[in-house]
C-alpha cells in the first residue's frame, strides 16, 4: 500500500500540469489567434461600444423593439444581499425558473403574460415561447412565430409598414443546420440592430 | 412529435453506431499497451509520467492493489481540489475576485468531481475562479473519466484472462486513457467548439450597454476547453449555472449534436472493446443492443411527453402546437434553438449516461418527461452509461441475468466461459443493492426533516420528486438536478456528498473483487448446454432482469412522485 502513495501524489501533480494548465492555456492561445471574435464571446460593437453578445439575449421592454422570451434570472437585492430580486437577462447568473408543470406560480405567470400579449395582438394565438422562460434565462432567440406575432406592435411604434417589418423578420430567420438539426429561430438582438439601422439609413 | 424530430434522432443513432468499431478498435490497442499513431508524440510524455511517479509500467497488479492505487489517487485528488477552492482568492486567474469557497460547499464539490458526478450546489460564474475551473475541475473531468474507463477495462480483463493473478496496472491504464483517448479528442473538439462560438479567454467579465441603455455584465472564461471533456468524460459539470443550455456552452444545434455524440461515444465503444478483448465481438454487440433498445424506449417516452406540452396553458389562449413557425410543446425551461426533439434527446442521453449536463431544466419537464431521466439513473446508468461505469454496471446485470437463467434450467451459470459462482453473485448483488439503499434511504430522511423540506422549491408531488431526484442523481454520480432544490445548505451538501461517495466507491470495490475472482478462473469450453450470450434470447433476458429489478425496487417512489403528478396534471390540479 505504501508503494502506491508516491504515484498517487505525483500523478495528480503531473495531470494537473498537463490537463489543468498546459491544455487549457494552449487552447486559449490557439483560439485567440485563430478565432479571436468567438474566443472573446462574440461581442457586438456599435459606435465603439460593446452593446452585447450575438449569443446572449438581452432585455427589451420598449414597443419599438422585438422582445425576447421571459427570463427567470435574478440578482442580489441591493437592500439585502442575502436575498435576490428578479431581473431578466442577468448574464453573469444564468438560471431557469425551475417551476414544475403543476406549479400554480407557473400557470398564474403564463396567464398574466398571455393576457398582456393578447392585448397587443388580439388576432393571433400567443406562441408558447413568448410566455415560457428559457432554460438559461439568456435565450438569444425567439421562434419565427414569436417574432411575427410582435410585428404589428413594432411596426406601429416605428411608423413602418407591417410588410416591411415582416420582411425583416423573414430575412433574420435562421433555419435548421443542413435543413435537419435544431429548430428555426430569430436572434432578437440582431433583428433589433437591423431595425435601428433601418431607421437610421 | 414531428418527422424532423425523429429524423434528428435517427441521424444520431446512425452516426453513433458508425463510431463504435473504429473507436473500439483504437481503445483496445491503447489498453493492450500497443503502439498507436499518437505514440511518437505522446510516448515520451507517457514514459516521463511513469519515471516522475516511480511506476513500473510492466508490473501488473492484483485486484486489491489495483483498488488501493485507485483509492489513494482519489484521496490525493480530493485534497488538492479542496485546497484549491479554499485558497482561490489568493491564487492567480481570478479576474472577478472570487472569495474562498465555504467549507461544506468545497467538500461537496470535491467529492462531486472526484466521483465523476459533477453535482453543482453552486453557481459557477459567481463562485469559482478560472484557476479552479481549469486546474481543479477540468483535471478531475479527465482523471475521474479515465478511472471509470480503467475500471471497466480491468473487469473485462477478468473475463478475458484465464488462471491469472493480475488485472492490469491502474497507473498505466489511467495514464494511457488520459493521454491517448481523452486528450487528443479534447484538443480537436475544443477548437471546433470555439469556432462554433464558445468563448475561450482568461479576461474579466465584459460590461455591455444594451440597446435600451441598461448595463449587462457578460460572464466569460475558458469555456470550450472544459466543455469538451465535460461531455466526453460524462462528467457534466457546467462552466455556467445553466450548463449546456447556456448559449456560451452550447451555441447552436450543431454543437448540441456533437455534445450528444461525445456523451455516448466512449460508452458505446467500450462494448466493442469488451467484445474484442473476450475474443468475440458479437458479445459486445449483444450488450450494445440491450443499451440501444432501452435508449430508444426512453427517448420515445420523453419526446412524446414533452411534445404534448402543458395542458394548463391551452385555457390561456397559448398555442403549443408544432408548426413550421414554432416547435411548440412544453417550452418552459427550454431553449428555442433546440426546441423539443433535441431537448428530449439530450435529457434522455445525459441520464442514460452518468453525464448530467443539461440543455433543458429538468425541474420544468412534464411529469412523464421527467420520469425518464429519473428512472434512467435509478436503473444504474447502464444505457451506454458513464464512461466505464456504464459497462461495468451492465456486466453486473449480465452476471445476474445468467445466474437467473441458470436457476431456471438447474445448471451452473456461465458467462463467456467463466463459471459464475456464489462469490460473484453475492458481490454483484452487493454492488447493485448499494445504490437503492443510498437513493431511497437519504430521500426518506430528507422528506421528513426540516432542513430537507426547507430546500424544496415546488409543492405537491413535484416537490417530493425534487428531493428524490437529488439523491438519485448524486448516488448515480449523474449530477443533473431538479434544480429548484436549494442544495447549497449544510444538510444537502453533506448528505449529497455522502451519497456520491457511496454510489461511486462502494460499488467499485465489489466490482473489482469480481474482476479479480473471474481472472483467476479457468475458461470452460462451450458445450451443447451452454446458454449463448450473444443472441436475442440473452438480449431479451437481460432487458427483463434490468427492468424487473429496477421496477420492483423503485416503483413505489416513482408512484409517489412523477406518476401522482401526471394524474394531477391530467385532472387540472395545481399546487
Amino acid at each position: 500500500m505504501l508503494k502506491q502513495i508516491r504515484p498517487a501524489l505525483l500523478m495528480i501533480v503531473g495531470f494537473t500540469v498537463i490537463t489543468g494548465i498546459a491544455y487549457p492555456l494552449a487552447i486559449t492561445g490557439i483560439a485567440e489567434l485563430v478565432f479571436p471574435h468567438q474566443a472573446a464571446g462574440s461581442l457586438i460593437v456599435r459606435d465603439g461600444k460593446v452593446v452585447g453578445s450575438e449569443l446572449i439575449g438581452q432585455s427589451f421592454a420598449e414597443d419599438k423593439y422585438f422582445h425576447g422570451r421571459p427570463s427567470a434570472t435574478t440578482e442580489p437585492d441591493p437592500k439585502d444581499p442575502a436575498k435576490t430580486i428578479a431581473v431578466p437577462y442577468v448574464a453573469d447568473n444564468s438560471a431557469g425558473s425551475n417551476l414544475g408543470p403543476t406549479a400554480k406560480a407557473l400557470v398564474d405567470r403564463v396567464k398574466d403574460d398571455a393576457g398582456k400579449l393578447k392585448a397587443q395582438n388580439p388576432t393571433a394565438p400567443v406562441p408558447v415561447d413568448l410566455v415560457t422562460t428559457s432554460a438559461s434565462g439568456l435565450d438569444p432567440d425567439i421562434t419565427p412565430a414569436g417574432a411575427l406575432f410582435q410585428v404589428p406592435r413594432v411596426a406601429k411604434a416605428r411608423g413602418l409598414a407591417e410588410d416591411r417589418v415582416r420582411r425583416l423578420v423573414e430575412d433574420h430567420t435562421e433555419g435548421r443546420f443542413l435543413g435537419i438539426l435544431g429548430e428555426p429561430h430569430v436572434n432578437v438582438l440582431k433583428l433589433n440592430l437591423a431595425l435601428d439601422a433601418l431607421a437610421k439609413g | 412529435m414531428t418527422l424532423n424530430g425523429w429524423l434528428q434522432i435517427a441521424l444520431y443513432c446512425v452516426i453513433l453506431a458508425l463510431t463504435v468499431k473504429p473507436l473500439g478498435g483504437y481503445m483496445t490497442r491503447v489498453f493492450n499497451g500497443e503502439r498507436t499513431f499518437l505514440s511518437p508524440v505522446l510516448g515520451p510524455l507517457e514514459r516521463g509520467l511513469y519515471r516522475l511517479s516511480g511506476v513500473d509500467a510492466r508490473a501488473e497488479q492484483h485486484w486489491t492493489t489495483y483498488a488501493i492505487a485507485m483509492l489513494l489517487f482519489h484521496v490525493a485528488g480530493f485534497v488538492v481540489l479542496y485546497g484549491l477552492q479554499r485558497a482561490q482568492a489568493a491564487l492567480p486567474f481570478n479576474p472577478q475576485g472570487m472569495d474562498p469557497v465555504a467549507p461544506d460547499l468545497a467538500f461537496n464539490t470535491s467529492v462531486s468531481f472526484i466521483t465523476n458526478t459533477n453535482w453543482q450546489s453552486y453557481t459557477p460564474e459567481s463562485t469559482m475562479s478560472y484557476l479552479v475551473q481549469m486546474s481543479g475541475l477540468t483535471v478531475h473531468n479527465f482523471v475521474s473519466a479515465a478511472t471509470g474507463i480503467a475500471l471497466a477495462v480491468a473487469l473485462i480483463r477478468g473475463f478475458a484472462r484465464r488462471s491469472a493473478k493480475a488485472i492490469g496496472n491502474f497507473w498505466v491504464d489511467l495514464t494511457r486513457c488520459v493521454l491517448y483517448v481523452l486528450l487528443p479528442i479534447s484538443v480537436a473538439v475544443a477548437l471546433f467548439f470555439v469556432w462554433q462560438g464558445m468563448p475561450q479567454n482568461l479576461g474579466a467579465y465584459t460590461e455591455a450597454t444594451t440597446l435600451e441603455g441598461a448595463k449587462q455584465v457578460i460572464a466569460q472564461g475558458p469555456v470550450a476547453s472544459q466543455e469538451v471533456i465535460k461531455m466526453l468524460g460524462t462528467n457534466g459539470g457546467g462552466f455556467f449555472n445553466a450548463n449546456s443550455a447556456h448559449p456560451f456552452e452550447n451555441p447552436n444545434a450543431l454543437t448540441n449534436f456533437v455534445q450528444l455524440l461525445l456523451i455516448f461515444a466512449i460508452g458505446a465503444a467500450l462494448t466493442n472493446v469488451f467484445g474484442r478483448m473476450v475474443g468475440d465481438q458479437r458479445q459486445g454487440w449483444a450488450v450494445f443492443a440491450v443499451m440501444g433498445i432501452l435508449f430508444l424506449a426512453g427517448t420515445a417516452i420523453c419526446y412524446q411527453a414533452e411534445a404534448r406540452g402543458n395542458p394548463a396553458f391551452a385555457a390561456q389562449g397559448v398555442d403549443s402546437a408544432p408548426s413550421a413557425l414554432q416547435a411548440g410543446g412544453n417550452m418552459e425551461g427550454k431553449e428555442v434553438r433546440f426546441g423539443i426533439a433535441d431537448s428530449a434527446l439530450f435529457t434522455t442521453i445525459t441520464t442514460d449516461a452518468s453525464c448530467g449536463a443539461v440543455n433543458t431544466m429538468h425541474d420544468s419537464l412534464t411529469p412523464l418527461g421527467g420520469a425518464v431521466p429519473l428512472v434512467n439513473i435509478m436503473l444504474g446508468e447502464i444505457i451506454f452509461g458513464g464512461v466505464g461505469s456504464g459497462l461495468y454496471g451492465m456486466l453486473l446485470f449480465a452476471i445476474l441475468a445468467v445466474f437467473i437463467a441458470g436457476l431456471m434450467v438447474g445448471r451452473t451459470p456461465e458467462y463467456l466461459g467463466k463459471k459464475i459462482e456464489a462469490k460473484e453473485v453475492k458481490m454483484a448483488m452487493l454492488a447493485i443493492l448499494i445504490l437503492p439503499l443510498s437513493m431511497l434511504g437519504f430521500t426518506a430522511i430528507a422528506v421528513v426533516v426540516k432542513p430537507g423540506l426547507d430546500g424544496l422549491a415546488n409543492a405537491g408531488p413535484h416537490g417530493f420528486t425534487e428531493a428524490l431526484y437529488a439523491y438519485v442523481s448524486a448516488t448515480g454520480n449523474n449530477g443533473s438536478a431538479f434544480a429548484g432544490l436549494s442544495a447549497n445548505t449544510l444538510f444537502y451538501n453533506t448528505t449529497l456528498g455522502l451519497a456520491m461517495f457511496i454510489g461511486r466507491f462502494l460499488m467499485i470495490v465489489p466490482m473489482l473483487a469480481i474482476a479479480g475472482s473471474l481472472a483467476a478462473k479457468k475458461i470452460v469450453p462451450p458445450s451443447a448446454g451452454t446458454f449463448p450470450t450473444h443472441g436475442s434470447l440473452f438480449v431479451g433476458l437481460l432487458i427483463g432482469v434490468i427492468l424487473i429489478v429496477g421496477g420492483l425496487i423503485y416503483f413505489p417512489a416513482v408512484a409517489l412522485g412523477p406518476i401522482s403528478e401526471q394524474l394531477a396534471m391530467n385532472a387540472g390540479t395545481l399546487f
